[in-house]
């Protein structure tokens, strides 16, 4: 979104926090994380260890990733104790 | 109740009325009584404020950015090769739009190492988008530090602004000053109530990169802001003749309707030249002088205005752009004639690191001027240099 | 002596709000922005950032997209100490003046290494000297990563990096990596610490404690950089593991001068397995591997004479 000059605060402020959000990042990934249920212990590692803070825990606590934003680094089904995710290609 | 002051306690003593709440200042000559009047209030409990005594000029400027996007009010004061390290952060502090007020005691940058006066300090931050002012005395600048803030925090301004002080002559000479009431202070100079602040309550972003695709947009809005500014300080210096009975214009004229050569100087060498001035009007030479205070936004038209049928315009420049180029206020002052009717400009580059400049160099260059003039856009005379 | 707060972070107590959110643009797998995600959970919504230019300043802040839901201000590069400490002195001001609610707010600066170390390097001694109330983190990802993997003196010796590259003379950076946390603890602050992302109980643990201690705290987050480091994204977090667990970066707390080692715990992995990881140690012979082992181990002895010399007791 690009603003005409009198409609950029003073100063240039950003009054919207975690505009960031309108980003989807998800489109930069190659590979998508996928969880077996059955593996999972709902340790929660996997969302600690998210860098973009985009896995979420359900309604069951089944710790899952938001695919809009989610990069496909791989960090979580690498440290996944259980190996409970794997890394699938994109498409 | 009139006392006489140090110019630099006056600037104190306007801080402390102000009820400044952060001073962050690193020492240099000739801004140093300042700011160790500042730290003696502080530590005396006449002044309410976090004195922060910076490890650098750099990190002056930087606390103050600290302070005044969280919504206080602050203040800081250099010189010289200071001003010259603050820089990065200088032109930072204007583009966000946080309404620092900066004493700059004037001081010629280094090399040579010189700790004394001249504008070489000021010029150099032309176009850093501060409002800025010159002024001409000890109570100018006393005056000027509440019309400053007010200006600056006026919200619909919010830009720092800068009082341009000649370093030593009016740092450190003793003058009268006529102080004001502290009712009177805070009836002109509301709290801080800054619109845009860090503050957990209501989160936001401050000093985001800005891509090529909104730059352009975001320094437009700059610079409208600061050509806007103009309008609330004429008012800010209304209202501070109304309170005072001193009264403040953008450029200042004497005997400019029947001179034949005009001075125009910026800063505290006009006194002397006005001076000059009128003892050369006694021995009859038609001469007048304008005085400059307002530097940015630059006062086009009221400019223009005063010297509309000035035969001779003769500059006092107090830096030298090398190059070829001539003094910094001639260049601009050219710049805003153009096109105009109007007088031919002669640029006189003096008080180079704060040389003396008498009433008789008054009385040469007012001769010189005519002859000068004749040379074209390029005339500028490095004046009283020894060959 | 209990100068630190008892917060200490574990499954149970880990807060589920999020203040550095998705959309921003760092690399995948990108270990420093893991270690501000978590660090600003530790410090919870009442908490004020100022950063410095670099990696999170650029991925999180592209106008007028915010990642942050903090108050949040950048200025330049070498200066966060100063500006937090501006923060610091104007809400301090302010609160005594009734302008602001008496409330704590976290102050915190954030910095990469170069902003730390180099360029930031004044402004940070001056705040530490002064005594504000401000929490420092230094983000190092061991290198000017933002700008295309520069060299910053917090480059650990032999890593290839484009100002410090590997060639018939030279092996890659030369010099020892800078320790920034002892000249940290050289300033007689109340709190030193380091952490890792790896770790992220215990790096949130640290953060929250930096942040309640009264008067200046730092910590030393070392973060992974696959970019940079020449590893695959998915290994971040194992390879800054592994740098704890090799001794290359053992993580502890200094408080009001007395240390506490976190960890390692048990025996120094080889550091060769730290190494191996990186394509930035790929060119090392085994000479310099040799050496930087030896260093690694005496850089870790000095440690364990210290905390014995200087113990933190409760």
């Amino acid at each position: 979104m690009i603003l005409g000059w009198k409609d950029i605060k003073p100063g240039f402020v950003i009054l919207e926090v975690g505009s960031s959000r309108s980003l989807k990042t998800g489109d930069w990934r190659t590979e998508r994380p996928v969880l077996d249920r059955d593996k999972c212990n709902k340790c929660g590692l996997c969302y600690l260890f998210c860098p973009e803070g985009t896995i979420r825990e359900d309604e069951e606590g089944y710790f899952v990733s938001d695919l809009y934003y989610c990069k496909g680094c791989g960090i979580c089904a690498h440290e996944c104790p259980q190996k409970a995710i794997t890394m699938e290609p994109e498409g | 109740m009139r006392v006489a002051l140090e110019g630099s306690h006056a600037v104190s003593e306007a801080v402390r009325q102000a009820n400044v709440d952060v001073i962050a200042a690193y020492p240099i000559t000739p801004q140093t009584h300042i700011v160790e009047r500042l730290a003696e209030m502080v530590a005396e409990g006449e002044l309410d404020a976090e004195f922060i005594p910076v490890e650098s000029e750099h990190s002056a400027l930087s606390v103050c950015i600290g302070a005044s996007a969280v919504g206080a009010r602050t203040f800081t004061c250099t010189s010289g090769p200071g001003l010259a390290l603050m820089a990065e952060i200088v032109f930072i502090a204007s583009s966000m739009r946080l309404p620092i007020l900066m004493v700059l005691a004037n001081r010629s940058l280094s090399a040579p190492l010189s700790i004394w006066n001249d504008h070489s300090d000021a010029m150099m931050v032309r176009d850093s988008g501060w409002i800025q002012v010159f002024v001409n005395s000890a109570q100018e600048a006393y005056d000027h530090v509440f019309i400053g803030f007010r200006t600056a925090e006026d919200k619909r301004v919010l830009l720092p602004f800068m009082i341009h002080m000649d370093g030593f002559f009016l740092t450190h000479a003793v003058e009268p000053v006529e102080l004001v009431e502290q009712s009177v202070v805070d009836k002109y100079l509301p709290p801080p109530d800054f619109p845009y602040r860090l503050d957990p309550a209501s989160p936001l972003t401050m000093g985001a990169f800005v891509m090529p695709d909104q730059y352009a947009e975001v320094k437009k809005a700059q610079d409208e802001a600061l050509k806007a500014s103009y309008g609330p300080l004429l008012e800010a210096w209304k209202a501070w003749g109304e309170l005072t009975g001193r009264h403040y214009l953008p450029i200042e004229g004497f005997y400019l309707e029947d001179a034949e050569v005009v001075f125009l100087t910026v800063g505290s060498y006009g006194e002397v030249a006005h001076m000059a001035v009128e003892e050369l009007r006694q021995k009859g030479m038609p001469v007048g002088i304008a005085k400059l205070r307002l530097w940015r936004p630059f006062p086009f038209e009221d400019l223009r205005k005063a010297l509309k049928g000035v035969k001779y315009l003769a500059v006092i420049d107090r830096a030298v752009c090398p190059g070829g180029v001539g003094g910094p206020v001639a260049l601009e002052v050219r710049s805003a004639l153009y096109g105009m009717e109007g007088p031919k400009v002669v640029d006189f580059i003096v008080g180079i690191a704060g040389r003396d400049v008498t009433p008789e160099d008054y009385l040469k260059m007012a001769e010189m001027t005519p002859e000068v003039a004749g040379g074209g856009s390029e005339n500028y005379v490095f004046y009283g240099v020894k060959e | 002596m209990k100068t630190i707060g008892e917060v200490r972070f574990t499954r149970k107590n880990l807060p589920k709000e999020e203040f550095f959110v998705s959309g921003h643009t760092a690399c995948q797998g990108c270990g420093e922005a893991l270690a501000v995600r978590l660090a600003l959970k530790a410090l919870g919504k009442d908490t004020i950032v100022a950063c410095a230019t670099g990696c999170i300043e650029i991925i999180s802040s592209r106008f007028p997209e915010t990642a942050w839901l903090v108050p949040w201000i950048h200025v330049a590069f070498e200066n966060t100490a100063a500006v937090i400490s501006g923060v610091e002195a104007g809400l301090k001001a302010m609160t005594r003046k009734g302008r602001f609610p008496q409330k704590r707010v976290f102050c915190v600066g954030m910095a990469g290494d170069g902003g730390t170390a180099d360029i930031g390097l004044q402004a940070l001694s001056g705040a530490l000297e002064r005594g504000h109330d401000i929490l420092f983190l230094c983000f190092d990802n061991e290198a000017y990563m933002n700008t295309g993997i520069q060299r910053s003196s917090a480059t650990p010796f032999g890593a290839v990096t484009t100002t410090s590259p590997a060639g018939k003379r030279s092996p890659g950076q030369v010099t020892w990596k800078k320790n920034v946390p002892e000249i940290a603890v050289a300033h007689g602050i109340p709190y030193v610490a380091t952490a890792c992302p790896s770790f992220p109980y215990d790096l949130m643990t640290k953060v929250r404690r930096g942040a309640e201690v009264k008067g200046p705290a730092y910590v030393h987050i070392l973060s992974p950089c696959p970019t940079g480091w020449r590893c695959a994204p998915h290994l971040a977090v194992e390879v800054g593991r592994l740098a704890v667990e090799t001794g290359v970066f053992p993580l502890y707390e200094v408080i009001e001068g007395r240390y506490r080692i976190n960890m390692p715990k048990k025996e120094l992995k080889p550091v060769e397995e730290y190494l191996n990881l990186q394509g930035r140690f790929r060119h090392l012979s085994p000479e310099i591997k040799g050496y930087i082992q030896k260093r690694v181990t005496e850089e870790w002895e000095k440690l364990l004479q210290k905390a014995k010399a200087f113990p933190y007791e409760e």
